[in-house]
């Protein structure tokens, strides 16, 4: 057999992109725009931004109470978590465009505090950002495990890992933990465990459930979390073997239409099934599905509502009225294009209260603060909400500024 | 226009964008194709630094004569600057981005005389 020629790799370790990554020159520029635009004045916090939890999976594994599953994951290293945790299909960094992904691993830091720290206050840095809720990158699709109690001890283990080490050490970040709805009697355990962990500011939902949101099993979930004023998020992912989906055949397909249907799916069966009104005081936050699908499913519930109020009985207003009062995070904002459909957007979702920035750093279609600042319809105030006001009232924060803006306050 | 001097026409490379800060503005300079090109280092998408991320050549979907998708192959003719933040691609011969020839990389005028490169701000 005759091989092809070695064909050009475009991505080379030896590339200097890569071969000299450095968080901080990456995002030099970010960190223009944040001198430029004075963020040194006022508290921004990002609401969805991520780490790649399986570079401590040995570290987050001696948090496991389970020693099968302990010794499956460190018996072959970082190998072990593909029976721990589901693996995607995909390619987020873009054939190794986007450099930070090959260049993490490249990157130094010192000895302490720990990598994940060093490597999260670089960016924060640079985006001009004061604190971030930090979530995990493949543990997202955890709740897609075929083996409940893997993804259990998986989200045990990871909130204990991520309080003690990470929480605990930097009072810039925050999270809202890990929250197996699959299996509703841990999920309460759970949130027992730690609603008062210093750093937690809520309890998160990934991607896919086993059973629908509205499933009776979950409803002293939503009750404890009501109790203990603690918010849920719905964090979007996509998932290609979905039957919805498995006919895209490129990833920009199904990345574009999987986070946004992720999220229309449990919106719809949380609203149509009166979730806010037998739960009113649980407040709850829609990740990472851009925001132009929100409009599209007000008008779409609003108007079969009308015609179907014997569908819903258990609603005592319109779809898109409950809709108005939760709460949602910015990226990844559609930008290109379609200046005055985001102004209606954002008149429609309330966004002036009930948006939060967010960055989705380190992934591939993160935004910058100045995707909000630079919108030329906002008022100075209400880009300062959405920056960081908004989070800080959701979360109930004690502001914690960035060392650089504090000293740049002080030499004026 | 004022010229600038960046460096000597022996420092340029035609693999890797070179980076200059002149009056706080950074620019990249790479040789392509025999001549010199120079573009601003921000990215129009949220300001990345666009020169630089990898140079890639554009990606196409070869049909066959029943417009059958084939297979995909690289164009090696037609090289692109890719942001390192989001993945837009630009033309490096005229700096226009490839989802949208309307949007392009602030370009400078260069200069080469003497075996020195100058650009024209």
């Amino acid at each position: 057999m005759t091989m092809p020629q070695n064909p050009l790799n475009y991505s080379s370790d030896a590339d200097p992109a890569i071969k000299e990554f450095d968080t901080t020159k990456l995002l030099k520029n970010a960190r223009k725009q944040a001198l430029e635009r004075n963020y040194k004045d006022f508290f921004i916090c990002d609401v969805d931004s991520h780490h790649y939890e399986t570079e401590a999976l040995p570290e987050i594994l001696q948090y496991m109470d389970d020693p099968v599953l302990r010794h499956l994951g460190l018996s072959a290293g970082n190998v072990g978590r593909a029976g721990l945790i589901p693996q995607a299909i995909g390619s987020q960094d873009m054939a190794g465009r986007v450099t930070r992904y090959p260049g993490r691993s490249k990157e130094t830091v010192p000895p302490t505090p720990h990598r994940d720290i060093t490597l999260t206050r670089r960016w924060m840095d640079a985006l001009g950002v004061d604190m971030a809720c930090l979530f995990p990158t493949p543990m997202l699709l955890l709740a897609t495990h075929p083996q409940p109690e893997v993804e259990v001890a998986m989200a045990r283990a990871y909130n204990r890992w991520l309080c003690e080490r990470i929480l605990e050490e930097d009072k810039r970040m925050c999270s809202m933990v890990y929250l197996p709805i699959n299996e509703p009697h841990e999920a309460e355990r759970i949130i027992d465990e730690f609603a008062e962990r210093k750093g937690v500011v809520g309890f998160l939902s990934t991607g896919y459930l086993k059973r629908p949101i509205h499933d009776n099993a979950n409803m002293r979930i939503f009750s404890k979390l009501e109790e203990h004023g603690m918010p849920l998020g719905f964090h979007a992912v996509y998932n290609w073997s979905d039957s919805s989906l498995s006919q895209l055949n490129k990833f920009i397909s199904v990345h574009a239409l999987g986070f946004a249907f992720c999220n229309i799916i449990h919106m719809t069966n949380w609203v149509m099934n009166g979730m806010p009104e037998r739960f009113p005081k649980l407040r709850t936050m829609w990740i990472e599905s851009g925001l132009a699908w929100i409009p599209f499913l007000m008008q779409r519930l609003d108007n079969e509502y009308m015609m179907r109020t014997s569908d819903a009985p258990l609603l005592k207003k319109k779809p898109s009225d409950y809709m108005r009062e939760m709460f949602y995070s910015s990226q990844p904002m559609e930008l290109v294009d379609n200046r005055e459909a985001l102004e209606v957007t954002f008149k429609m979702i309330n966004a002036e209260t009930q948006l939060l920035y967010s960055s989705d750093y380190p992934h591939w279609d993160m935004d910058l603060p100045s995707t909000i600042y630079d919108l030329p319809f906002l008022g100075e105030q209400a880009k300062r909400d959405i920056l960081g006001g908004n989070a800080q009232k959701l979360f109930n924060l004690a502001p914690t500024m960035s060392e650089w803006k504090l000293e740049a306050r002080k030499a004026g | 226009m004022p010229e600038k001097l960046l460096c000597a026409t022996a420092d340029l490379s035609d693999t890797t964008a070179k980076i200059f800060e002149i009056e706080g503005v950074e620019i990249g300079v790479i040789r392509h194709n025999d001549t010199v090109v120079a573009y601003r280092n921000i990215c129009p998408h949220q300001g990345g630094p666009v020169c630089e991320g990898l140079k890639m050549p554009r990606v196409c979907d070869e049909l066959d004569e029943q417009k059958r998708s084939v297979r995909q192959s690289f164009d090696t003719t037609e090289m692109h600057f890719v942001c390192p933040w989001h993945g837009w691609e630009f033309k490096i011969e005229t700096g226009e981005a490839i989802g949208d020839p309307k949007i392009r990389l602030s370009r400078y005028k260069v200069i080469e005389r003497d075996a020195q490169i100058y650009v024209e701000v």
